[in-house]
């Protein structure tokens, strides 16, 4: 097709307005890079064209936005994945959450404070230039854990949110290293107990303050905050989350199972828009990503400094200061199906709510499966896809059409323990450290 | 010779109303927080030199002069101290951030103005397809400007000081007319006036989404929040300085009122209230002062869009200009409750002077 007869196609297929039951619209966002398909949506009319008017309002903490968006103060929202599972199961505040769109993948780090780097730096192998090699596992901390409990002293890490992802990859991470992450109970819901390292949550913005006033020694957050710790010269993240667990599943859009009953064609209409501005932030090989990165940096959006958002958004992630490594897919928006919402991404964060205790017994298979089914709703998702396809603003080659909702058995992770989302069970039994069927 | 004195006697006599005008105009100069005018006026007028200028260097000079010494301090000292947003700021990059915030609202007009040429456009097209049944006018939805977030605070304040004084000055009376109310709401009020905002916010954000269900009523839930919690904590001055005005009342009077067999409405209303103004108005204005200090706690919690939001959320930003904004933002509200604070002043002094007419 020529170029001509391809722009011809485009014009004759003008983009067909939903007639949207709900249009005047409020989402939420936490101050975290990967809130961008919003902010990318808004400040590039993707919303408008869709014929949605949308307030976006950055929210204090993840709860405050679970809670404002349950009781419909927020149409939508800007969630981690765990929580709409969370919610839906009834971990947490209880109400039906469901999700047709994932924002991204990767894009989290664990990072230390400089004193446990000092130490941790000597267990650690370095290659011919003098630089650390990655990835670096867990057990490198494990002499000061030891240290700290012969001292008597806690060692404390934070993470954002019970249900986050932050959480889970914090959790994976030390497990791997032979470290205790703590289990949940039905009546202890701290998540402390047989803790090795206590975990405890803090707003993702407040990460580096804390980290900064002793109060936890490191702490799993998305950006900018690890390299928010960098650049002040107070942490030194370690690993990044793409190192635990290759490409895995981030934060979603949450909206209530009510809000898309009722307005079934806002919800087609917002995916659209949301699907439009993955597909910009991820084009030509993250060319928009320095554009991004300025609409992130104002104050209104993440508001964190250019430089600050720009060395994860643009590539690059700087561990210790100056060791600056290329890891071109530390964010992803929209390539390998990054939005797609699969079943077998929900049934991992569910698999890990009970390997650590939070879901307190022993679920079947179909369990998982029917919980995931109930939250994600790829086929919305398949249908917004469509119809941008139709209208000549998105790539028929892009989409999963014929998924099934399952990934691939992958097993990239950082202790490679294979993961299959058809045989969750079967996954728990891998682990040394974590609870397990019948167990 | 006799149209000499006569000259003479007019020009002081002009001379004599001028300045009794200039002593009249002084109460309402120390109402604006301006009384170094007088002394002004009357140095303009021609009245003694020395005596005016050691008024005007009192009145005017040395508060000026302690600002002058308090903002060089503050340029000294203030870079001084490294933060990890780097240093403080000082006096100079907090109004280059005000020039800032300044710049953002108009970036948000232009943004809302070219909105609104979309609209246009699109509901145009709208019309010429036929499509009439389309058309929507929406209003701009972007993030709030410096000046929106202030707007929405000063509403917030008002409302929650509203409801505050329209529960507490009637309570009040009732405790300042029988010793037996007041024996029964005394315990209650000593123990929640010591409440902290941040106590009540939780409570009062539970009981209303529990009872105002509704989601496109006329308050937003996060207003009402912030408005109820401001009510709880602004309740307690007027309410015990209306009782205390109230029992404090000149017991001739209601004796008074006694022999003229009044009803209890023109007891309140012809005896009780004049006499009460002084102290009511006192209570206002401690409340109202009480309010706006509770207000910005109450907003950053609540995520209600005012000022105190605005400063949680440049504290989350943490960028390098985070610290100047939040600066603006201590000067802003400091200076707001300033003239809250005048405002409130300026009407004491209104009624005051009716009631003791």
């Amino acid at each position: 097709m020529t170029a001509a007869s391809f722009a011809l196609l485009a014009t004759a297929a003008p983009a067909e307005m939903l007639d949207v039951e709900k249009d005047e619209l409020t989402f939420g966002f936490i101050k975290l890079t990967d809130m961008a398909p919003l902010a990318v949506a808004y400040e590039l009319g993707y919303f408008e064209d869709e014929g949605l008017f949308v307030t976006l309002e950055p929210q204090a903490n993840w709860k405050v936005l679970l809670d404002r968006t349950i009781d419909g103060e927020l149409d939508g929202a800007h969630m981690l994945a765990g929580q709409p599972l969370a919610a839906t199961i009834g971990y947490g505040t209880e109400a039906h959450i469901v999700t047709p769109f994932s924002m991204d993948l990767n894009g989290n780090g664990i990072t230390v404070s400089n004193e446990i780097w000092e130490e941790m730096k000597g267990n650690i192998e370095h290659d011919a230039d003098g630089k650390p090699i990655h990835p670096i596992s867990a057990s490198a901390m494990a002499p000061i854990v030891e240290r700290y409990k012969d001292e008597g002293k806690p060692f404390n890490m934070g993470m954002v949110f019970p249900v986050s992802t932050h959480n889970y990859e914090l959790r994976y991470w030390l497990a791997a290293g032979g470290l205790h992450p703590g289990f949940y109970s039905a009546d202890n819901t701290s998540g402390q107990i047989d803790a090795d390292v206590l975990l405890s949550v803090t707003p993702p913005p407040q990460m580096p303050a804390t980290l900064e006033a002793g109060t936890i020694l490191g702490y799993c957050v998305g950006e900018p905050w690890n390299q928010q710790a960098v650049f002040k010269g107070i942490g030194v993240p370690v690993i990044t989350d793409y190192q635990i667990w290759k490409n895995n599943p981030e934060k979603v859009f949450g909206l209530t199972k009510a809000f898309t009953e009722e307005n079934p064609n806002t919800t087609l209409a917002l995916t659209k828009a949301l699907i439009r501005a993955a597909i910009w932030l991820d084009e030509n090989d993250n060319a928009n990503r320095p554009e991004a990165v300025e609409i992130l940096s104002r104050s209104e959006y993440v508001g964190a400094d250019y430089d600050v958002i720009a060395a994860s958004m643009t590539g690059t992630f700087e561990f210790e200061k100056g060791d600056v490594r290329d890891i071109p897919d530390f964010n992803v928006f929209f390539r390998y199906n990054a939005t797609y919402p699969y079943y077998s991404d929900a049934i991992w964060y569910l698999t890990q709510m009970r390997r650590w205790g939070q879901i307190t017994e022993d679920k079947p298979d179909e369990w998982y499966a029917e919980v995931a089914q109930s939250v994600y709703l790829p086929e919305t998702y398949l249908e917004a896809a469509r119809l941008l396809v139709d209208e000549g603003l998105a790539n028929e080659a892009d989409f999963p059409w014929d998924s099934d909702g399952y990934k691939e058995a992958t097993a990239a992770f950082i202790d490679g323990v294979e993961y299959d989302g058809r045989a969750p069970n079967a996954y728990l039994n891998k682990f040394e450290i974590g609870l397990k069927t019948g167990g | 010779m006799s149209a000499v004195t006569d000259t003479d006697l007019t020009r002081e006599a002009r001379r004599e109303r001028l300045f009794t005008r200039i002593n009249k105009a002084d109460g309402y100069f120390q109402v604006l927080g301006l009384s170094w005018l007088t002394p002004a006026l009357k140095l303009a007028a021609g009245d003694n030199a020395r005596g005016n200028l050691s008024e005007i260097w009192r009145l005017l000079g040395v508060p000026i002069l302690a600002i002058l010494v308090f903002l060089a301090g503050w340029a000294t000292l203030a870079p001084q101290v490294q933060t990890s947003l780097g240093a403080i700021p000082g006096p100079v990059q907090v109004y280059e951030q005000a020039v800032n915030l300044h710049k953002d609202a108009q970036r948000e007009a232009d943004k809302a103005a070219a909105f609104a040429e979309r609209q246009e456009v699109r509901n145009a097209k709208l019309i010429a397809e036929g499509k009439e049944d389309r058309v929507k006018w929406r209003e701009y939805t972007g993030a709030p400007t410096y000046y929106q977030q202030i707007w929405t605070s000063l509403q917030t304040v008002f409302f929650g000081f509203m409801i505050a004084t329209v529960i507490a000055v009637p309570l009040g009376i009732a405790c300042g007319l029988s010793p037996t109310i007041n024996a029964a709401m005394n315990p209650i009020i000593q123990i929640f006036k010591p409440v902290s905002p941040l106590a009540w916010l939780p409570i009062v954000t539970m009981v209303v989404s529990a009872v105002y269900v509704t989601n496109d009523g006329m308050f937003s839930k996060s207003f009402l929040n912030s408005a109820i919690t401001v009510t709880l904590c602004s309740l307690w001055p007027t309410l015990i300085n209306t009782a205390l005005g109230v029992s404090s009342i000149d017991k001739d009077l209601i004796n008074v009122g006694k022999v003229l067999k009044l009803d209890t409405r023109t007891k309140i209303t012809k005896l009780v209230l004049p006499s009460a103004l002084p102290l009511i108005f006192t209570g206002l204005r401690l409340s109202l002062g009480v309010g706006w200090m509770v207000l910005i706690a109450a907003e950053m919690l609540a995520q209600n869009p005012g000022l105190g939001k605005f400063v949680w959320d440049e504290f989350q930003n943490g960028s390098s200009q985070s610290l100047a904004k939040i600066m603006v933002a201590v000067l802003t509200i400091g200076m707001i409750g300033y003239l809250l604070d005048r405002l409130m002043y300026a009407l004491q002094t209104m009624f005051t002077f009716s009631a003791q007419r």
